[in-house]
């Protein structure tokens, strides 16, 4: 992609961006929202991360899915989900998930 | 006078110190957006300036992450705002506590909102109601400032780090883990749940599409799985924060 489209790319897309953080705190005082739009809402952030993590978990550096329960990225990225539940900390998941993998990939 | 720009001075105190123990886990997070820029090759101007355009670490690696794929570049920005859509519901509850700010300090609060700032700040107006405008707008910015300054520090640190680290290190996989680290704190019901595993699976199956559609399907999917589950199985969730 050539540089120019990038810059759009990332322009728009902090545009939108903050857009979207302003929406509500600019209008709130004149509009009542809507609750099933707050209630659906709710749910984004869950619905569109694990879209996200679940297929570049499975798949390989080379493109392919992998579903074996060998599979390190996998294995590791489990283990990185029971210590975000039990510690809620971000640092120690990512090198917790990170150490495992390691230690997944030399072990296996 | 003297005193008054003391207490004001306390205000910012307080949100510096509410966000400190927080750092620690952003800087990670943020040097990770650093690195996703570096390996798709954008510029240091673009690498690092990216992080205060948008300055929303899960959509930027998303983003680098589709246009290492070579994806449309009108998916890479929907893909930005779908994943970004949370701070339209932050922006609509703290709304509730920005009333009568104007409109200048409104878009600079919107433009520091983030998931760390928007929870210290909500957590400390709902035991507070009785503190004036003024006094929250000091502690939020006193929050919010200071993690963009570590956000953009970690940034720069890891577009310059990552751009020298050997891909056999596997360091890409540090991206998923990353976004598991922001989405397991968020699963605090069973109908979050709900939607994270029927949005995560829908996502595997609707891999093969094409430019990520299967990512908007499987995320529409969770949450209508996840609204669906609270009205049937949950009682109807109370907005704690009105």
């Amino acid at each position: 992609m050539s540089t120019s489209t990038l810059w759009l790319i990332v322009l728009a897309a902090g545009l939108g961006t903050f857009a979207l953080r302003l929406s509500f705190i600019q209008i709130a005082d004149r509009i009542a929202l809507p609750r099933p739009f707050i209630r659906a809402l709710r749910f984004v952030p869950a619905a569109v991360l694990s879209a996200i993590i679940l297929p570049a978990v499975l798949r390989l550096p080379d493109g392919t899915m992998s579903y074996a329960l060998d599979n390190p990225r996998l294995l590791a990225a489990i283990g990185a989900t029971l210590i975000a539940w039990a510690t809620r900390n971000a640092l120690v998941t990512i090198l917790g998930g990170m150490a495992l993998f390691w230690l997944l990939g030399w072990l296996l | 006078m003297r005193n008054r720009k003391n207490e004001e001075w306390q205000d910012w105190l307080e949100g510096i110190r509410a966000i400190a123990p927080l750092l620690p886990a952003a800087l990670p997070f943020g040097m990770m957006a650093g690195l996703a820029a570096a390996k798709v090759d954008f510029d240091a101007l673009l690498g690092i300036g990216q992080s205060a355009i948008i300055f929303a670490g899960a959509s930027q690696i998303a983003m680098t992450q589709l246009i290492g794929e070579k994806a449309l570049p009108v998916m890479a920005v929907l893909t930005v705002l779908l994943i970004n859509l949370r701070f339209a519901m932050y922006s609509a509850s703290l709304s509730l506590h920005l009333r009568g700010l104007s409109a200048a300090k409104k878009s600079l609060a919107a433009y520091l909102l983030t998931d760390q700032a928007y929870a210290l700040a909500l957590a400390r107006f709902t035991l507070h109601p009785d503190w004036p405008l003024d006094k929250k707008f000091r502690f939020y910015l006193g929050t919010a400032i200071t993690l963009w300054v570590v956000w953009m520090a970690s940034a720069a640190l890891g577009y310059y780090l990552g751009a020298g680290l050997p891909p056999s290190w596997g360091l890409e996989f540090g991206v998923p883990i990353a976004f598991i680290a922001l989405m397991v704190p968020g699963l605090r019901d069973s109908a979050t749940v709900a939607a994270a595993c029927v949005s995560g699976g829908m996502a595997v199956i609707a891999a093969p599409l094409p430019n990520n559609i299967g990512l908007f399907l499987a995320a529409l999917c969770g949450i209508a799985t996840g609204y669906v589950w609270e009205s049937v199985m949950l009682a109807p969730h109370e907005e704690d924060n009105a």
